[in-house]
C-alpha cells in the first residue's frame, strides 16, 4: 500500500514540474527582454589619423571564420603602424551573429568595428547605431571612388554614407560543360539572351530525362535568382526612394514570369523538389547542367565530383545585362570609446594594401579597383573574369531599414507564382500591397 | 518499499507524524529561516531567469517595441491585431494537430514499456537504450537524418515505398503531409522518454498483485488492463503533461526538419515558430510579446484542465 500512497505526494511534486515546464515557455520569450537603450545620436567631428603612440584596446566583431587568417595578417600589418592598438577579433557564426549585435546596439555596447551586410545597414544607420565616414572622407583618408559605385550606394542612406565595401559578390552562371555534350547542346556564351537559356535547359532536359538530369535550377533566393532577372527585365523590387515595393510593375513580374516558365517548360526541377534538394545540391552532384550562383559557390563546387567540368559564363540578358551586386563593410559604432582607434583600423583596412593583402590570402573577391586579380586566376580551368566584368551592370542588392520583414512575404507567396499554383499576377500584386504596408512601417 | 520511499519525505513528517495541518505549523515555527537560506539559491534562480522576464513580456506585449528597444505603451493593440490574425488560428490547429498526433505516442509507450519489462526479456537494457537515444540525441541532428529519409526525389522512404509500386509523396514540401511527418518525428524521438518514465511506474506495480490476478485466473490481455494500466496512471498522467507542454513548444523540430524558407511553412508553422517569425524576422518584438503571451496562457489553462481531469482516472490512493 505503500507505493499507492505515495501517490498523492508524488502528485504534488509533479503539479510542481507541470508549472515549471508552463514556466519554461514563457522564458523563451527571455530573449526579447533587453534594455531599452536610447538611440544615440551621431557627432560628426573631423577625422585625423591618430598619433602613432595611441594607445587602445578595441574589438573587430565579424562572422566568417574562413577569413580569419587573412584579417590576423591584416591586423599585423595594421600594428607596423600604430603598434599600441590592440585588435580583439571577435568572429561569431553566422547565425547567432546578428542576434549578439541586435543586442549589443540596444545596450549601447556595439563592437568597435564590425561586419555590416546591406540587408542590416540601414536598419543601424538609420537608428543611429553606426558612424558616419564623412568626415574620413573630407580628411581624404578614404576615396569611394575606389570601390564599385553600387556598393558604395549600398551603404550610403539620405546621402550621407557609412562605410565602404571590404568585398564584392556577383553572380553567374555555373554550367557542366560534361552534360552540355552528352545532350550535345553548344555551351553559354556571354552573348546568351533569356531564349537562348530557356531553349537550352527545356533541350538538355529533355534529351537526359532518363538519367534524372535537368537543363538549368531554379532556386527560391532573390539574391541568386529572381532579383537578376527582375532587374534584367528592367523591373525593380524597390522604388528607387526605397518607400514603395516595384512587384506589382510590368517589368518586375517579367522577371518573376522567367522562373515560373522555366519551371513549366520543366527545364528545372518543380519547387518541391527544390525545397526537398537545394539547387546547389543538383548542381554539384551532376544532376543539373546550369545554376545560377555566386562567385562564394566556388569553393563548394571546387570540392565536388563535378569540379573538373565546370566553367561559368555571365547571367544571360533579358532587355538588358544586369547581376545583383552585395558585399560586406567595415563600419564603426557611434557609441563606441575608441572612435579613433576604430577609425584608423577601417581606413587601413579600406586601404588597397589591406585589401590586396585579403585577395591575395583569402576566399574573397577585395572590392579596391584593381586588386582582383588573385581572385580571377584562383580556380584554374574556370573563367572567373566574368565575376569582375559583370560589375559595368551591377545593381546592389535591394534593401530597407528592415529588409528582413518584407524578405519574408517574398519567402511566403513568390514560390506559389513559380510553381505555377497561384497566377503570377495576382501574387505579385498581394506581395505588393504587403510589402508596401511593411515598408509603411519603417 | 517504506525504507526506499522515507527519504523523499520531509523531515518532520518522521519526527512528529501527526495530522497533516499541525504537522505544517509546527515546522514552520521550529525551521525558522534556515529552509529560506537553502532555497534561496533556487528561488533567485528562478525568480531571475523566469519569473521576471514573464512579467515583463507581459508588460511588453502592451507595447510597440523597436528593433533597438524604446517601448512605447500602445494598449490592447498587439492583442487585437493578434486575434484578428489568420495566421494565429493557422498556428494554433497546426499545434494542435502536431500534439494530437505526438499524443498517439503515450499508448503505444505503455504496451512498448510492457513489453520491455517483460520478467527475463534478453537484452532489455539494450532495447531500452534503443528506444531512448532519439530523446538524447540533437533535435537539429536528429531532423537532418529524417530530412533525408523523407527527400522526395532521392529520400530512402520513397524508395521503400517504389518497391511495392507506391509513389510516395514529397513528405516535407507538401501542405498537411509536411505537418504529419514533423509529428511522425516528434512522435518517434518522444517515444524512449515515455517508456523510461513508464518503465519506472511498473517496476513499482508490486509483483504480488499479478501473481494474486493470476491465480484468479485473469489472462496476460486481462491482467495489462485491469493491473499494469490503473496502477500506471499517475506515470501515464505525468507523460501526459510533460508530452502535451513539450508539443505546445514545438519549433526547432520544425525548423530544422523543413527549413525555415520553405514555401510550405506559412501553411505548417507552429505557434512558437509564428512568435520566432514575429520577433526574431519581423523584429516586430512587441507583438511576439503578446503571441508569447498567449502561447503562456493557453499552456497553463491546458495544464489547470489536465489537473482538474485527473482526479476522475488517476489511481492516488
Amino acid at each position: 500500500m505503500q507505493i499507492l500512497s505515495s501517490g498523492g505526494r508524488a502528485t504534488r511534486r509533479r503539479l510542481l514540474l507541470g508549472f515549471m515546464g508552463v514556466l519554461g515557455t514563457a522564458a523563451l520569450v527571455a530573449g526579447c527582454s533587453a534594455n531599452s537603450g536610447s538611440s544615440t545620436t551621431t557627432a560628426s567631428s573631423s577625422y585625423t589619423a591618430p598619433d602613432k603612440n595611441l594607445s587602445a584596446n578595441i574589438t573587430y566583431a565579424l562572422w566568417d571564420q574562413t577569413q580569419k587568417k587573412a584579417i590576423d595578417a591584416n591586423i599585423v600589418e595594421f600594428n607596423k603602424a600604430y603598434p599600441k592598438i590592440k585588435v580583439n577579433v571577435d568572429v561569431t557564426p553566422w547565425t547567432d551573429y546578428w542576434t549578439k549585435l541586435q543586442t549589443e546596439a540596444s545596450s549601447n555596447t556595439l563592437p568597435d568595428l564590425f561586419w555590416l551586410n546591406g540587408p542590416n545597414f540601414q536598419l543601424y544607420a538609420s537608428n543611429g547605431k553606426v558612424e558616419p565616414i564623412t568626415s574620413v572622407v573630407k580628411a581624404g583618408a578614404i576615396d569611394p571612388a575606389n570601390y564599385p559605385k553600387a556598393l558604395d550606394a549600398l551603404y550610403t542612406l539620405n546621402g550621407v554614407e557609412y562605410g565602404v565595401p571590404k568585398d564584392f559578390d556577383t553572380i553567374g552562371l555555373w554550367y557542366n560543360k560534361d552534360l552540355f555534350q552528352k545532350a550535345g547542346v553548344s555551351v553559354p556564351t556571354s552573348s546568351w539572351t533569356w531564349a537562348d537559356f530557356n531553349t537550352a535547359a527545356s533541350t538538355i532536359s529533355q534529351k537526359l530525362s532518363k538519367d534524372g538530369i535537368y537543363g538549368a535550377v531554379a532556386g527560391m533566393d532573390g539574391q541568386t535568382t529572381y532579383y537578376n532577372t527582375i532587374f534584367q527585365a528592367g523591373g525593380s523590387v524597390l522604388a528607387s526612394d526605397g518607400k514603395k515595393s516595384g512587384y506589382d510593375s510590368a517589368a518586375t513580374q517579367k522577371g518573376i514570369q522567367f522562373w515560373t516558365d522555366l519551371i513549366a517548360s520543366k527545364g528545372s526541377p518543380t519547387m518541391q523538389q527544390l525545397t526537398d534538394t537545394a539547387a546547389d545540391q543538383w548542381f554539384v552532384s551532376g544532376k543539373a547542367a546550369m545554376y545560377w550562383g555566386g562567385d562564394w559557390a566556388r569553393s563548394e563546387i571546387a570540392a565536388s565530383p563535378i569540379a573538373s567540368s565546370v566553367n561559368v559564363a555571365p547571367l544571360p540578358a533579358g532587355e538588358k545585362k544586369a547581376t545583383v551586386i552585395h558585399g560586406v563593410s567595415n563600419v564603426v559604432a557611434a557609441a563606441g570609446k575608441h572612435k579613433q582607434a576604430a577609425q584608423a583600423l577601417q581606413v587601413f583596412l579600406a586601404s588597397k594594401k589591406a585589401q590586396q593583402q585579403q585577395g591575395d590570402m583569402g576566399a574573397i573577391i577585395p572590392a579596391f579597383n584593381g586588386t582582383q586579380a588573385a581572385f580571377a586566376k584562383s580556380l584554374p580551368g574556370v573563367d572567373l573574369q566574368v565575376f569582375l566584368d559583370e560589375l559595368v551592370y551591377a545593381q546592389p542588392l535591394p534593401t530597407s531599414k528592415n529588409t528582413a520583414a518584407w524578405n519574408a512575404f517574398e519567402a511566403a507567396l513568390l514560390p506559389d507564382a513559380f510553381s505555377g499554383s497561384k497566377p503570377v499576377a495576382a501574387t505579385l500584386k498581394d506581395l505588393a500591397t504587403q510589402m508596401n504596408g511593411a515598408l509603411a512601417k519603417e | 518499499m517504506t525504507i526506499k520511499l522515507s527519504p523523499s519525505r520531509s523531515v518532520p513528517s518522521i519526527a512528529a507524524p501527526g495530522t497533516r495541518s499541525r504537522r505544517g505549523g509546527a515546522a514552520a515555527r521550529r525551521d525558522g529561516i534556515w529552509p529560506w537560506v537553502f532555497v534561496l539559491p533556487l528561488l533567485a534562480g528562478v525568480g531571475l531567469f523566469y519569473i521576471w522576464p514573464i512579467l515583463q513580456t507581459a508588460y511588453f506585449s502592451f507595447t510597440t517595441w523597436g528593433v533597438f528597444g524604446g517601448a512605447t505603451w500602445s494598449g490592447l493593440n498587439n492583442y487585437l491585431r493578434l486575434l484578428a490574425d489568420p495566421q494565429l488560428y493557422t498556428a494554433l490547429a497546426n499545434t494542435l494537430i502536431y500534439t494530437g498526433i505526438v499524443l498517439l505516442g503515450v499508448p503505444l509507450a505503455v504496451w512498448l514499456a510492457s513489453l520491455i519489462n517483460t520478467p527475463g526479456l534478453r537484452f532489455a537494457s539494450f532495447y531500452r537504450v534503443l528506444f531512448f537515444l532519439p530523446y538524447v540525441a540533437m533535435p537539429t541532428a536528429v531532423a537532418l537524418v529524417w530530412r533525408i529519409i523523407f527527400n522526395g526525389d532521392f529520400g530512402i522512404l520513397n524508395h521503400a515505398l517504389s518497391i511495392f509500386g507506391i509513389r510516395g509523396p514529397f513528405w516535407i514540401s507538401t501542405p498537411g503531409f509536411a505537418l504529419v511527418a514533423v509529428a511522425v518525428v516528434g512522435l518517434w524521438s518522444s517515444l524512449g522518454f515515455a517508456m523510461i518514465i513508464l518503465g519506472a511506474g511498473l517496476k513499482n506495480i508490486p509483483p504480488e498483485l499479478y501473481e494474486a490476478s493470476e491465480l484468479d485466473g485473469a489472462s496476460r490481455a486481462r491482467q495489462f488492463r485491469s493491473v499494469t494500466v490503473p496502477l500506471l496512471t499517475p506515470s501515464i498522467f505525468f507523460v501526459l503533461i510533460i508530452t502535451i507542454i513539450s508539443s505546445f513548444q514545438l519549433f526547432d523540430l520544425l525548423y530544422a526538419l523543413l527549413g525555415s524558407k520553405n514555401p510550405v511553412m506559412p501553411k505548417t508553422m507552429s505557434l512558437v515558430f509564428y512568435f520566432y517569425s514575429q520577433g526574431f524576422v519581423s523584429n516586430d518584438k512587441g507583438y511576439a510579446a503578446a503571441i508569447a503571451m498567449f502561447i503562456f496562457l493557453l499552456i497553463g489553462i491546458v495544464t489547470v484542465w489536465q489537473f482538474r481531469l485527473q482526479r476522475r482516472w488517476v489511481n492516488n490512493d
